[in-house]
């Protein structure tokens, strides 16, 4: 059957539920409503007012309390409404979910997800479309994975719930109902996993490597459709941010030569800083280097503005990657 | 409700070995440092007996979260002076962290002593969600986690009582109020005089209690831990204990507390109380304490000399336990 990225979601935590009865779901608004998004629409009646259950407006104790569940035996699964106000809980994430092991010298552990609608595109103004990837992505101890899809979605999800250290789960908001098919792909009804920490190559080229994750995808995926005839591209989604699989990465550079990364989130500091390091650093893919490494990004702003024309403005989208690749592929 | 008089005294007699013991470790801490066989410590030299009676009240399979100043609690959980002695020389075999963590940051898994971090209040939350899971898993398990006054000025704090007043969980959050976040005094930090007050505000139980009331933190800590495993919710336990040391070796507090202040202080030592509760009753006497002191000092001397020959932490280890390696077990207790 075809689903929504969100129906996707819906049905790993369902599916996982069921599977283990330690899975327990919790945060603001997903009991009797749901969830905002209806993430877990329907989980509160089937598994239970002790399994499924609203929680304060706080998102330190989300986050603080499934550290404790996680440690007391259980397998926590939180959601924070939207990724904009996950900031409450950062302490708690990263001084202590993704301290636990280590400081405990591998006594305890925190097996918990953290799942959390991200990004922009959605009308949401600076407090409802942030990205917030990079500052968990620079952790040791938490994993970082987006989806692209409700394939993986679904995939990755089962397996970020049954992974032993914590991960933040980050659902692409503004493509959590799209029905084009790149999105809306087809589900098996029962449960399967993805690997974490696999970066996947979606198109094959030879000519110019693009590599994103999350909702940028889509919008590359378009701009290699418009430049299909002209331009060879070789399209990679990320999927996991922390591990990163730098190889999958490494070796289509090396084939193409040319690097293009996209993200939402503001160029500075910003994930692609990473992968040009990764590609830089790498002696074999920095001598296959036709040309500079490109990255698009936001522009330096706190985040993205309210108004259609400035959100439009804001956000990387198949327009501005197919000018980018463009430039890329004939730099010299 | 109270326990029998004997049983009482039984009690009162054990913790005043381990606290005395937690003392005479604390103070041999401090004159390590100044010797230069460590960088740090945090004293708990003061806050000793009312940790141990509420500590005593729990089982084997009940969860401890303590903070940098727990050390007689985690003793009377079950670590040992070696254990203690281990993690402040930061040896590989050091229980709580191998090595990774600042002394004074206790943790072991097999004896459910919650690993800490150097953050205040995070800690609270933590214990409320174990107290969660345990719960749902059917456990008969309760969970006492301890924390300073500067703590309450956390919004983990809030939350933490917040939680779980709305479930009722088996929590007895203990407020080891001295008066002081570092410098901070409390009249800085709060408008209000007692802690305890703060529980009415999320529907739970709380009592404030001084440190030398041996007794009465006695019957309080019976009564939470009752009411903890019997579903009838938390307790907020404040006890106003003095701090008869700096708040780390990093600080010196003759800088902001007076000469006056700190020998009036040492006048409201509950270790000093227990010891006169104890004569009085004829359970403690001259020459059981010099024996008692002579047997903590000769531990004291083993397990110092044992830390200190034991090997440090291999260099090629700093990169495990970052994530659980594949195929190994989850090590969580449940």
């Amino acid at each position: 059957m075809q689903q929504t990225l969100l129906e996707a979601v819906h049905d790993a935590l369902e599916l996982e539920m069921a599977r283990d009865t330690r899975i327990v779901v919790f945060g603001e608004d997903v009991g009797k409503k749901g969830g905002v998004f209806l993430a877990t629409h329907g989980l509160q009646e089937r598994f239970g007012n002790t399994r499924v259950f609203n929680t304060p407006l706080a998102e330190s104790s989300i986050v603080g309390c499934a550290i404790g569940m996680a440690l007391g035996g259980l397998i926590p699964v939180a959601e924070i409404q939207f990724a904009d106000f996950i900031h409450p809980a950062f302490n708690q994430i990263v001084s202590e979910a993704a301290r636990m092991r280590y400081r405990s010298n591998g006594t305890f552990g925190v097996p918990m997800v953290i799942r959390t609608p991200y990004g922009g595109g959605v009308h949401g103004g600076l407090h409802h479309s942030q990205s917030i990837e990079v500052f968990y992505a620079h952790v040791p101890g938490l994993k970082v994975v987006v989806p692209r899809d409700s394939y993986t979605a679904k995939g990755l999800l089962a397996s970020a719930i049954r992974d032993p250290d914590p991960v933040i789960f980050l659902e692409p908001k503004k493509i959590y109902r799209a029905k084009d098919p790149f999105i809306y792909k087809e589900v098996c009804k029962d449960a399967y996993t993805l690997p974490l920490g696999n970066a996947e190559v979606i198109q094959e080229g030879a000519d110019v490597t693009v590599i994103a994750y999350g909702a940028m995808l889509f919008e590359c995926w378009k701009a290699t459709q418009t430049l299909a005839k002209e331009i060879s591209i070789e399209i990679i989604d990320l999927q996991t941010l922390r591990p990163l699989d730098a190889t999958t990465v490494l070796q289509s550079v090396q084939k193409t030569g040319r690097a293009l990364v996209v993200h939402e989130d503001n160029m500075f500091c910003g994930y692609g800083a990473e992968i040009a390091a990764e590609i830089s650093e790498d002696p074999d893919t920095f001598t296959s280097l036709a040309a500079p490494i490109v990255r698009l990004a936001a522009p330096e702003v706190p985040a993205a503005p309210y108004s259609k024309a400035l959100e439009e403005a804001f956000m990387p989208n198949a327009e501005k990657i197919v000018r980018a690749i463009k430039e890329l592929a004939y730099w010299k | 409700m109270s326990e029998k008089d004997a049983d009482l005294l039984t009690r009162l007699e054990r913790i005043f070995r381990i606290s005395l013991g937690a003392r005479r470790l604390d103070e041999r801490l401090w004159v390590l440092v100044r010797a230069g066989k460590g960088p740090f410590i945090i004293s708990g030299q003061g806050h000793e007996v009312p940790q141990g009676i509420i500590t005593s009240f729990l089982q084997p399979t009940d969860w401890l979260v303590p903070y940098y100043r727990s050390t007689c609690a985690v003793l009377t959980k079950g670590m040992t002076p070696t254990d203690v002695m281990l993690h402040f020389f930061a040896r590989a075999g050091d229980p709580s962290s191998g090595g990774r963590q600042m002394p004074s940051h206790f943790g072991d898994a097999e004896k459910r002593i919650v690993s800490g971090s150097s953050v205040i209040a995070t800690q609270l939350l933590h214990a409320v969600g174990i107290a969660h899971a345990r719960t749902l898993l059917g456990a008969q398990e309760i969970v006492v986690v301890f924390f300073g006054d500067g703590a309450t000025s956390e919004g983990d704090f809030h939350e933490a009582l917040n939680w779980a007043g709305i479930h009722k969980l088996p929590v007895v959050f203990v407020c080891e109020n001295n008066g002081y976040a570092i410098s901070v005094t409390q009249r800085e930090q709060m408008a209000i005089r007692n802690i305890a007050n703060r529980a009415r505000g999320y529907g739970i139980y709380g009592v404030s209690l001084d440190g030398t009331d041996v007794e009465g933190i006695a019957h309080e800590a019976q009564k939470a831990c009752k009411r903890a495993r019997e579903g009838e919710g938390p307790t907020l336990i404040e006890v106003r204990v003095p701090r008869l040391a700096a708040h780390s070796s990093d600080d010196d507090q003759r800088k902001y507390r007076s000469d006056h202040e700190l020998s009036k202080e040492a006048l409201r030592d509950p270790l000093a109380a227990l010891e006169r509760f104890l004569r009085v009753r004829g359970i403690v006497n001259d020459a059981t304490e010099a024996a008692l002191e002579q047997e903590i000092a000769s531990g004291l001397l083993a397990a110092e000399q044992e830390a200190e020959q034991s090997p440090t932490p291999d260099p090629a280890t700093i990169g495990e336990n970052v994530y659980l390696k594949e195929g190994s077990d989850a090590a969580n207790a449940s």
